[in-house]
């Protein structure tokens, strides 16, 4: 799984602007290498953190419904990748091939999957 | 009849030279290094007394045998007990039938073909995806054959800090699948390990703390894991210039601290006491990393070194080229740390007056002990006042023998 965390602060192209085709092209382009090296399985980019809700579970209460992330950082979740690779290298290697120029990719293994043999 | 002391060496010998090859070997065919690891540690105390009836011809290959033996037994009873739990649970096995053969064949312990085995498991060791200070811990234990006491000794850390790392690292290695081979992008991953190797030199070299006798000799051990290095990537004109770095310090090292443990400056250091052999080989090391004209960071020290290690008296050095080639290395990678280092060549080469010019525009290291030491000694020689410098540095080290070196020089320029 990557996880990308980058700081949503930052200017987003809107569909029409000067430079938004070329953007969101390099991440198809990036999208269509995963599928054909056999690696895609999943991903999404992520509705900004101002449309977040979150639960805090306690044990034996009602789940507590907050508006908002679940953590207040510059940097937020904004999408991710689920991908097969072989081991941490191959995904370090997939991961710096992702079309971003800033902010952080956290590579985290499954650690269940349910159609694993 | 063997001793016990010569089993001990034996066994002390066999973990340092082949333990790391027999366990990037077995973590190879088993897929599993923590596995491996325990079974390697456990083959080398079985050793102990095992041995008493003769030190086999081959260590390796029995170390090799008895630890794989003992990966196999696992690997049956965890067969057998997945077979009864199938029998007794059939649909909570369904998906873990056996699959692996039942392959047992004999790897034929030929040294000359498994040498990229020990480079696999350093370049594990040094993975950039584990901190920089387990990556060392990792070398030590893992490759170079060092127990985790020895470990914790040599970095005086509590033995269960050190251990504990030591597990948190192998859990990733396994949960994040980091894998045990030679990466694509050698280069980058090269860097990162001379860079452990030279940590684990400077380590020996400036000891932190003051019971450094008996502490595990961590420059031996980082030049023989540098040679190791040499050895299986003899392309790599920065790791045999680190191997001479190394190898010309350690040259000078008895020279370093007078009978009462204070440090002796490289200019005082009696030269007849340098190792001349060591001296010799520094310098082959670095002509045959330099004919490679791939210069790098480590060659460029190796020079400077070789400059000091090479000079009869201490009058002799070339100051002027040293203070040349800090410039160089500055250039390299921009460094304050070299930057002091270049002050102090320039203040040798010019006077003192020049070399404090240099330390006046220096930013960044007020905290570091050698920075003060540096000014003191430049002021003193300039005939200015001088005590503050040394007692400052004095404060900030932690090794014994510099601080009394240090707290004797603000003595001798105190009230003056």
């Amino acid at each position: 799984m990557i996880l990308i965390h980058g700081d949503e602060s930052s200017p987003r192209l809107a569909p029409g602007d000067p430079g938004f085709d070329e953007d969101m092209g390099a991440w198809f382009a990036y999208n269509q290498s995963l599928i054909e090296g056999g690696h895609w399985v999943s991903g999404a980019n992520l509705a900004p953190t101002s449309s977040a809700t979150t639960l805090r579970l306690t044990s034996g209460q009602a789940p507590e419904i907050v508006d908002g992330p679940f953590a207040e950082t510059k940097e937020q979740f904004g999408g991710y990748y689920l991908i097969s690779a072989e081991n941490l290298d191959e995904a370090i290697e997939l991961a710096k091939k992702l079309p971003m120029d800033s902010g952080s990719l956290e590579i985290r293994p499954v650690a269940f999957r349910p159609d694993a043999g | 009849m063997t001793t016990s002391a010569e089993i001990a060496d034996a066994v002390t010998r066999l973990a340092r030279e082949e333990s790391g090859r027999v366990l990037a070997l077995l973590t190879r065919r088993f897929g599993d290094l923590d596995a491996a690891d325990d079974a390697v540690q456990d083959a080398l105390t079985t050793a102990l007394t095992a041995w008493q009836s003769g030190i086999p011809e081959r260590p390796a290959a029995w170390l090799y045998t008895v630890a794989r033996n003992t990966l196999i037994d696992e690997l049956r009873r965890d067969r057998a007990s997945r077979r009864r739990l199938h029998e007794a649970a059939p649909e909570l096995t369904a998906h873990h039938a056996t699959t692996e053969t039942e392959e047992e064949d004999d790897l034929i312990m030929d040294a000359s073909s498994l040498g990229d085995e020990r480079l696999r498991l350093l370049l594990l060791c040094c993975h950039p995806a584990l901190d920089r200070d387990t990556q060392v811990a990792l070398t030590l234990r893992l490759a170079g054959g060092l127990s985790a006491a020895e470990v914790a000794a040599a970095y005086l850390l509590p033995e269960a800090t050190l251990t504990q790392r030591i597990v948190r690292a192998k859990r990733k290695i396994r949960d994040a699948g980091m894998p045990l081979t030679i990466p694509a992008n050698l280069d980058e991953r090269v860097d990162a390990l001379l860079r452990v190797l030279y940590l684990i030199f400077n380590e020996g070299y400036l000891s932190r703390g003051a019971e450094h006798v008996t502490r595990v000799d961590l420059i031996t051990e980082a030049i023989r894991l540098t040679r190791q290095v040499v050895d299986e990537l003899p392309a790599s004109a920065e790791a045999e210039g680190l191997l001479a770095l190394e190898l010309y310090h350690h040259a000078r090292s008895g020279t370093r601290v007078d009978g009462l443990g204070e440090l002796v400056l490289l200019e005082h250091q009696d030269r007849t006491g340098w190792n001349l052999d060591g001296i010799t080989e520094a310098n082959a090391r670095l002509h045959s990393a330099m004919t490679r004209m791939a210069p790098g960071p480590y060659q460029v020290q190796a020079i400077i070194a070789g400059h000091h290690a090479n000079a009869r008296t201490a009058a002799d050095t070339d100051w002027g080229a040293i203070a040349e080639l800090y410039g160089q290395l500055g250039r390299m990678a921009p460094n304050a740390v070299v930057e002091l280092n270049r002050a102090v060549a320039i203040a040798m080469a010019d006077g003192p007056r020049a070399g404090l010019a240099v330390l006046d525009r220096l930013t960044g290291l007020n905290e570091y002990h050698l920075f003060h030491a540096t000014r003191g000694e430049l002021l003193a020689r300039a005939g200015r006042p001088a005590a503050a410098s040394f007692e400052r540095a004095r404060g900030l080290t932690s090794n014994e023998g510099e601080r009394r070196h240090l707290e004797r020089r603000a003595a001798e320029t105190s009230g003056g």
